[in-house]
């Protein structure tokens, strides 16, 4: 546990930016998805991203970690900046967890190998540091008992703490959620949301998207609201609940939150 | 509040279970396929008990020549008196030995492979794949250590048909594997288009004119003086024909993996190879592992088709005992006994491509 100490120390919120994206454009063939982007995001911030669908949320922050490419602007993660330079984009994946709607776990391996992998072929960690590590980051998921498990033989909440502590293994500076709780059911919804304030609590950087407003407000340092390929609003979570400023925020939340 | 105990469980209506409920459900579930199932056992009657009749009952066993065979069952003193040229070709006599070990080292190179317990599998495989071909090479060949050199032009039977499907076999699949990826490369639209261009042009040619090629063309565009032998050519051929094959196995594979695994494989910043073997191969491999035992049957059958170059493995070598004046009219059982052969080998490679998917088997999709 020691290790996760340390960790949440040099994660307290600084003024030194860990992400910058500036002026971000992007396009799918003549689709303008993502349009002038301005986003920095300090270490140990966290911010929540939402929107309405199609808006270009999943595309923003899948910028961050290059599963898509930005055309236009920049974007500077733990002070590297995104080229097409491959050996810039494995340091940056390095740095960057991902946990994604559909968990994404290897179905061929176990529990304890999917947390393993990363780690052992990417940090060149042994073996068994790999495994302590990631039993650790199993306990912390409160999962520990499934190490030996295959993904297939989990509850969809199960899994995704499992992808959760997947990520965490790799000790990223820096975590991305792309709708962690949307596939499941609602009864699963709230494991995987309390792992996530925990880890929000241990200092963690953090950029959620997600429509989980409860989550929102308890935990974000920001909220950032998209439409068509824009950021429209940004403010603390008090603020932007009680006091929208944007009309399409206004609606976007009477429609989320109104019934 | 009323607090919810579950309903007793119930044992299951008698005629569903047990050997009649089998026999219920799977024979004569309605009056349709009761039918069928009759007049199915009627052609099993038909034609049954003549052929046990003919090949065990009424057939000759032992002897030495055509005379032994009276009975007017099968002659299988015929398969018998020439079973050493149907395994072993025309290789010397004094050399079977040889033949034999390679049977055995090759068996037991292969066994750790299927020990549950063994750790080292995939580091085992690789050193098969080069020390088979190796083996093969001292032990058939000869020529080194003191053993004798054999020409390739004396091997044949069963021995021949098993090395050449080997080979093919462990040469295909890696080639195979590679070919799928390349095809899949559209971020390298060079290497893309020469696997594209390898596979359509070999898919597209048959393997009796690939044989041809190789023994009759080829030599025409190698520089004079320069013999290649002729085994090793036909190897070649069907080796580059049937990886041809593998790849769009392997492909169908590769698709099949869903686009998430890429992705979670890309942000742990996994390179492409160690996401490729880490990752996707051992889950696309697994989803056609049926398609890819299916490429090596078909590959162990066509073996036979380098008769048309003057290679005889087993069914050569039958046809070639058939033509033997003192065994003439025979055909039966030459065919009967290659057939069984061929059958026995090729069904347990499809029991064993079951094996290896229920023990592949990780629970349900993602
Ligand atoms: N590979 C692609 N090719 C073309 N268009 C795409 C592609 N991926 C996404 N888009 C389009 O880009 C837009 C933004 O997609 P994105 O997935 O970022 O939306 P989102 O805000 O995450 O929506 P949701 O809440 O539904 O996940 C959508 O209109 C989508 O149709
Ligand atoms: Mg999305």
């Amino acid at each position: 546990m020691n290790e996760i100490a340390e960790k949440q120390l040099e994660n307290q919120v600084s003024d030194q930016p860990i992400i910058e994206l500036t002026g971000v454009h992007k396009w799918y063939g003549q689709f303008h998805v993502l349009k002038n982007i301005n986003l920095h995001v300090k270490k140990g911030e966290r911010i929540v991203v939402c929107g309405p669908s199609g808006s270009g949320k999943s595309t923003m922050i899948r910028c961050i970690n290059r599963l898509e490419e930005h055309q236009q602007g920049s974007i500077v993660v733990d002070g590297i900046e995104l080229t097409s330079d491959v050996k810039q984009i494995e340091h940056i994946r390095r740095e960057v967890g991902m946990v994604f709607q559909h968990f994404n776990l290897f179905p061929h391996l176990t529990v304890l190998d999917n947390c393993t992998l990363a780690p052992i072929w990417v940090r060149k960690m042994p073996k068994k540091d790999a495994e302590e590590v990631a039993m650790q980051y199993l306990e912390r998921v409160k999962i520990p008992e499934q190490a030996k498990k295959y993904p297939g033989q989990l509850s969809g909440g199960q899994q995704q703490r499992v992808a959760i502590a997947r990520s965490l293994c790799m000790n990223p500076a820096i975590m991305l959620f792309d709708e962690p709780t949307s596939a499941l059911d609602p009864e699963m919804i709230k494991e995987v949301l309390d792992t996530m304030v925990g880890l929000a609590e241990s200092g963690m950087t953090m950029m959620c998207v997600t429509h989980e407003m409860g989550f929102a407000k308890t935990v974000a340092d920001r909220v950032i609201f998209m439409d068509k390929g824009e950021i429209i609003e940004e403010n603390e979570p008090h603020e932007f609940f009680n006091n929208p400023q944007n009309e399409r925020t206004k609606l976007f939340l009477s429609q989320i939150l109104g019934h | 509040m009323a607090d919810f105990t579950p309903s007793p469980d119930l044992a299951p209506p008698s005629l569903t279970v047990g050997p009649l409920g089998w026999v219920r459900t799977n024979l004569f579930p309605d009056p349709f396929n009761s039918v069928l199932t009759l007049i199915a056992l009627y052609l099993v009657y038909l034609t049954l008990p003549p052929a046990i009749d003919w090949a065990l009952l009424k057939a000759d066993w032992s002897g030495t020549s055509r005379e032994a065979c009276v009975s007017g069952g099968a002659c299988w003193v015929f398969v018998h008196a020439r079973m050493n040229t149907f395994l072993y070709g025309f290789f010397p006599e004094s050399g079977y030995w040889r033949v034999n070990l390679l049977y055995f080292v090759t068996i037991a190179l292969l066994i750790p492979l299927f020990v549950k317990q063994f750790k080292y599998k995939v580091i085992l495989a690789a050193i098969n794949l080069v020390a088979f071909p190796l083996l093969v090479w001292i032990l058939m060949s000869g020529g080194v250590f003191g053993l004798s050199h054999v020409e390739t032009s004396n091997w044949g039977g069963l021995s021949l048909t098993l090395i050449l499907a080997a080979i093919g076999c462990v040469a295909a699949l890696p080639f195979g594997v590679l070919l799928a990826l390349g095809r899949q490369a559209t971020n390298m639209p060079a290497v893309k288009t020469m696997c594209v261009v390898f596979i359509e042009f070999w898919r597209g040619v048959p393997l009796i004119t690939v044989l041809f090629m190789s023994s009759v063309m080829l030599p025409l565009f190698l520089p004079e003086g320069t013999s290649f032998d002729k085994l090793l050519r036909a190897m070649i051929g069907i080796t580059l024909f049937q990886s041809a094959y593998m790849a769009e196995v392997i492909r169908g594979g590769l698709q099949a993996i869903p686009k998430g695994q890429y992705e979670a494989a890309d942000a742990m910043g996994l390179t492409y190879w160690k996401k490729t073997g880490l990752v996707i191969l051992p889950q696309a491999l697994k989803i056609v592992i049926p398609g890819i035992v299916n490429t090596f049957i078909a590959l162990f059958k066509d073996t036979t088709l380098v008769i048309i170059i003057g290679l005889l493995e087993v069914l050569g070598m039958v046809q070639t005992a058939l033509n033997d004046p003192n065994w003439l009219g025979y055909s039966t059982e030459g065919y009967v006994f290659t057939a069984a052969v061929f059958w026995v080998f090729c069904f347990s490679m499809s029991r064993f491509s079951q094996r290896l998917e229920a023990r592949l088997h990780t629970g349900h999709k993602r």
